[in-house]
């Protein structure tokens, strides 16, 4: 069985249908990536998974137990599973790294404040930043931000982890780090990792399977290997960053 | 059909965002009355009793001082012209402690902890931060809305004490230092037209204008749209609909406790 299941998922905001019938399996262990052009869904998708937005139709398993008809409460529980990366980081700006990282740790275990301490020291320096606990976000990088968020992330032990856009906003060198970063977490907490990007350097760097969403759908589901040589027109084109004819249109008529 | 259609749409829209208020009241009572009361929880209470109080001491005590300061200015001349300015207190003080120093006192904080408090929510759900929570195992209502409400709700009666305080003082001071009435008149008068009741009165309801002002806040900060203008735009509805919540709460309250003043002691003549 699929350590998380997504069964004909459809979700609308008002008259926009974001997702149209996606049914996606995941096992644990896998890093799938998300890609897809933007606005098609690619967010909403992994917050159904941790049930920040309920499906209009559809169902969504995590090890076994429903989530999309869950009590807010029983979900607040599974919700401990999980690691969220989100796309600017989500850091607590009124609070200090230290108190951010240790966040998840105050509020779910009966750990010390010393014991905390030495967690969070031991997450800061798992994403390469040791020195920064006493800062505030505001005085962060944004590279750095999203390791400090990532470290929070992984600060309750997760089983399985979502980054949105991890890469987004950063320099190609600021990029491979968090890249690397992604690998080593897998490596070493063997976690299950659901990446959405559409950097698709950071896509074949860090993704055993590659899912494509476009127009509500999945249109893609492989490895990366077999993303490279597809004949699917819009897949081959979103994997290569070139526009459509159609897409160039709106510019050649301008000039 | 189009006018109708969009009326019917947006008659639906209020129903439905009124509807979203009222659980979003019921979730913060549920929050309140199961289990909130943890020394980890109180913690976070302390804080923002620093933010709402002691921060808005200052506007609330200017304000309140010129209130008072106000009336007497305004009311001298025509109690003088009917040989009547003896009772000036009467006016001033049941003026201050009823109606005027609990509604400008809650507008105040309407304004000066409402905004910040919309906004600094509306900024933490526009950069996703309550987002971060609620994955975290944290209930953000619990952790955030239920803090601050219960900042609102416990120090504007004492900062409503403070204003009327201040009002009375700065009555006082126009009409018996600048405009010469007997000091000892001034306050005998002022205590036949000013009794417990009315005092009580003014401090009950600014119980409701606070639970007011902290749930209408904090909704809006929950529920405000995307960037820097829906953030702009929530601050802006905080205010108008926190204050268009204390003024009809004031008018209800006024016809509940005079009934029951009525009913209980019988009409009282500030003439008599």
């Amino acid at each position: 069985m699929a350590l998380i299941e997504l069964k004909n998922l459809h979700k609308r905001f008002g008259r926009l249908v974001v997702l149209n019938g996606v049914t996606l399996d995941i096992e644990e262990g896998q890093s799938v990536v998300i890609i897809g052009a933007s606005g098609t869904g690619k967010s909403v998708l992994i917050k159904h998974i941790v049930g920040l937005l309920r499906p209009d139709e559809g169902e969504i398993y995590y090890d076994g137990k429903r989530i999309d008809l869950m009590p807010k409460r029983e979900l607040m529980q599974v919700r401990k599973e999980f690691g969220f990366l989100f796309q600017m980081g989500a850091l607590f700006d009124s609070a200090t790294v230290e108190e951010n990282v240790g966040f998840p740790l105050t509020e779910h275990t009966n750990k010390s404040p010393e014991a905390i301490k030495v967690i969070v020291k031991r997450v800061l320096s798992l994403v390469g930043l040791p020195d920064v606990a006493s800062k505030m976000p505001a005085e962060l990088s944004g590279g750095q931000k999203k390791r400090v968020a990532l470290a929070r992330a992984i600060a309750l032990g997760p089983r399985v982890i979502l980054y949105d856009e991890p890469t987004t906003g950063l320099d190609p060198i600021r990029s491979d780090v968090i890249n690397e970063l992604i690998i080593k977490l897998k490596r070493e907490l063997k976690v299950t990792s659901i990446i959405v990007t559409h950097d698709m350097a950071s896509a074949f760097k860090v993704g055993d399977r590659i899912v494509m969403l476009h127009e509500g759908k999945i249109i893609f589901d492989g490895a990366p290997s077999v993303v490279k040589t597809t004949d699917n027109d819009i897949v081959k084109r979103f994997v290569q960053g070139e526009a459509s004819a159609e897409e160039l249109s709106t510019l050649r008529g301008t000039t | 059909m189009d006018v109708v259609e969009r009326v019917g749409q947006e008659t639906f829209q209020a129903i439905s965002a009124f509807g979203e208020f009222c659980a979003f009241v019921a979730s913060t009572f549920k929050w309140l009355f199961t289990g909130w009361f943890k020394w980890r929880n109180i913690k976070l209470l302390l804080p923002q009793m620093f933010e709402v109080g002691v921060k808005s001491v200052p506007v609330v005590g200017v304000v309140g001082a010129f209130i008072g300061m106000v009336m007497a200015v305004e009311t001298y001349s025509q109690f003088k012209a009917i040989g009547q300015e003896n009772r000036l207190g009467s006016v001033i003080n049941l003026s201050v402690v009823k109606q005027i120093g609990p509604v400008l006192a809650a507008v105040m904080l309407a304004g000066r902890v409402g905004g910040a408090l919309t906004a600094e929510l509306g900024t933490m759900n526009v950069t996703e931060q309550l987002d971060a929570l609620r994955v975290m195992g944290a209930d953000p209502i619990g952790y955030l809305v239920v803090p601050r409400f219960l900042a609102c709700v416990l120090l504007t009666p004492i900062l409503t004490i403070y204003s009327d305080f201040l009002g009375v003082i700065g009555g006082w001071l126009i009409s018996v230092k600048t405009f010469g009435i007997s000091d000892s008149l001034y306050w005998e008068y002022s205590a036949r037209g000013v009794d417990t009741w009315q005092v009580m009165e003014g401090i009950v309801k600014s119980v409701f204008f606070g639970g007011a002002i902290g749930l209408i806040s904090c909704y809006k900060g929950f529920t405000c749209g995307a960037g820097a203008m829906g953030v702009g735009k929530a601050c802006t509805e905080s205010f108008v609909k926190s204050f268009i919540a204390i003024i009809v709460l004031n008018f209800f309250f006024a016809q509940l406790a005079k009934d029951w003043y009525i009913g209980l002691y019988g009409m009282r003549s500030l003439f008599g």
